[in-house]
């Protein structure tokens, strides 16, 4: 298999609402994807499938076997210190070195000891990474894991996992309705509509990316348009 | 953006949470005894002036009745009869309330089959079981601790049950995601989680197991509290009835006690509201 993900007629329905019909999805190893879409269109119902947490849904789905998943709320045990957390469900001898190793890829290391209810939002989620990162996946799948941040928390968040992936080169699927994130961190962005991968958008931008390239404002008014935005609104 | 190079926020030294210093422990412990002292004030001037009815004995009488229960003997035997058959019975009554709790909690099919008899069994009265027990059970102490362990059952059941259903289901989620097992979801995630309402249910439970004592020991019994009250009852000692009302009492804050400290201890992760 020369692709790290490889997905063919994945589908799911809630009752007779039809959420997913025949999604055929792709990434290549080392191979950064966002996924757009508009609320609702199924986006996180494709990352569960995925990642093989929702059991009722059809179709194909291969992947590497050490994946990890982080969710938009941080989704961290309240009454487990922080480093207990990244290293849930591992096993083993010198998990609280691995863990360590992995906090202070996120920066977190001084945090290890606290509960997570004593952190914030946006150090939360970075220990949510740290968890995915300490399973070294080879698919990390994020669903919308900034939407909740503020919009400085976000961007060094963005930076963070720009970097972290430069470093490990995983396959990363990211969903998020932020075109914005999409175009600045991704190889590829794929628009889920109806369904179905509507729409294929290669980002053949140079990294680091500027926002202000006349490819960059190009593609962003093509995704828009995908999203049935028009510019000038979305602008408001 | 991501152009810009990434300083990993550097992390403060984590901020070690201060113990709380000793005048303010000592504060809040001189605080708690307050209502404890109104209450006796209060009985002491009332009695004293003849206000609860001619018969009301003052704590000080009490105390002075306690002091002779307490010489011969007799107080400390019978409490440690009743402390005997209280655990006895709590031993059976927690370990089915929380066995049944898990059942239900942790598989439908459980809950399907365990839910509807134990609805239909916590509706009985324990006065009203007592007689019944006394047949089934005979006239010795196996009877007193079956009534004991009965009660004690259903409080744990239903915040076990409660607790369980209102675990996150997000976070049992994550953590099937990061790889955890069967076991591990209940020891890691599902336990901890249903944990609180758990503590909830052991001090209804702690509470239930004493009063359902009063009533096993009002009949066919030779030791134990229940004999005390009943003797003084017979030869209108009212101070004396008075003194194990008092232990009563006393029983019931040292139980809630016990609770509080393992709440502490359990739960010192959480971070709800604690008042002003
Ligand atoms: N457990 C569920 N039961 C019923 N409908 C659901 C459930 N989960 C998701 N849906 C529906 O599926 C659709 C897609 O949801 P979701 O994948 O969460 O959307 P997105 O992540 O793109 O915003 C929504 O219309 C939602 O109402
Ligand atoms: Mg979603």
């Amino acid at each position: 298999m020369t692709n790290s993900v490889q997905v063919r007629r994945a589908g799911r329905h809630f009752k007779d609402h039809v959420v997913l019909k025949d999604v055929d999805l792709d990434i290549a190893p080392g191979e950064f994807v966002a996924l757009i879409g508009q609320s609702g269109s199924g986006k996180s119902t494709l990352l569960r499938a995925i990642a093989g947490l929702d059991p009722e849904a059809t179709g194909d789905y291969a992947k590497p076997d050490r994946h990890a998943i982080v969710f938009q709320e941080h989704r961290l045990l309240p009454w487990s210190r922080v480093w207990r957390n990244v290293t849930l469900g591992l096993t083993g001898t010198d998990l609280r070195q691995r863990a360590l190793r992995a906090l202070s890829e996120v920066g977190l290391t001084a945090h290890a000891d606290a509960y997570p209810g004593t952190l914030s939002g946006g150090e939360s989620q970075r220990v949510a990474l740290a968890r995915a990162l300490v399973r070294t996946p080879g698919l990390l799948l994020l669903d919308e894991p900034f939407g909740a941040l503020d919009a400085l928390t976000r961007l060094k968040a963005q930076a963070l996992v720009a970097q972290l992936w430069a470093e490990h080169q995983p396959a990363v699927l990211l969903v998020t309705h932020d075109v914005e994130e999409a175009l600045l961190l991704a190889d590829r962005v794929l628009l889920l509509a109806d369904g179905h991968i509507a729409e294929s958008y290669d980002v053949d931008l140079p990294r680091p990316r500027q926002i202000g390239h006349p490819r960059f404002v190009a593609l962003r008014r093509q995704l828009l348009a995908g999203l049935g935005v028009a510019e000038t609104e979305e602008e408001l | 953006m991501v152009s810009h190079t990434l300083e990993p926020v550097a992390a403060a030294a984590e901020a070690k949470v201060a113990a709380p210093p000793v005048a303010y422990r000592l504060a809040r412990r001189t605080r708690k005894l307050i209502g404890l002292a109104v209450l006796l004030v209060g009985w002491q001037i009332l009695a004293s002036h003849g206000e609860l009815g001619s018969q009301t004995p003052t704590p000080g009488e009490v105390a002075v009745a306690a002091w002779e229960l307490i010489r011969s003997g007799v107080l400390q035997e019978n409490i440690a009869v009743s402390v005997v058959r209280v655990a006895k019975g709590l031993a059976i009554g927690l370990t089915a309330g929380l066995g049944l709790g898990l059942l239900a909690g942790f598989s439908k099919l459980g809950e399907d089959i365990v839910d509807a008899p134990v609805q239909a069994l916590r509706m009985l009265p324990a006065v009203a079981l007592a007689p019944i027990f006394l047949i089934w059970f005979g006239l010795g102490d196996l009877s007193k601790v079956a009534l004991i362990s009965f009660a004690p059952m259903f409080p744990l059941y239903l915040n076990v049950l409660a607790g369980i259903r209102g675990v996150d289901d997000r976070l049992v989620e994550s953590a099937r995601s990061c790889g955890v097992g069967t076991w591990g979801l209940i020891r890691r995630v599902i336990l901890p989680g249903a944990l609180p309402q758990i503590l909830v249910g052991l001090r209804q439970s702690l509470g239930v197991a004493w009063i359902v004592l009063v009533v096993a020991e009002q009949t066919a019994t030779t030791s134990g509290l229940g004999v005390i009250i009943n003797d003084a009852k017979e030869f209108l000692q009212i101070d004396v009835m008075f003194v194990v009302v008092v232990v009563y009492a006393l029983l019931g804050l040292g139980t809630d006690a016990l609770v509080r400290l393992l709440e502490r201890r359990l739960l010192s992760w959480r971070r709800g509201y604690a008042g002003v």
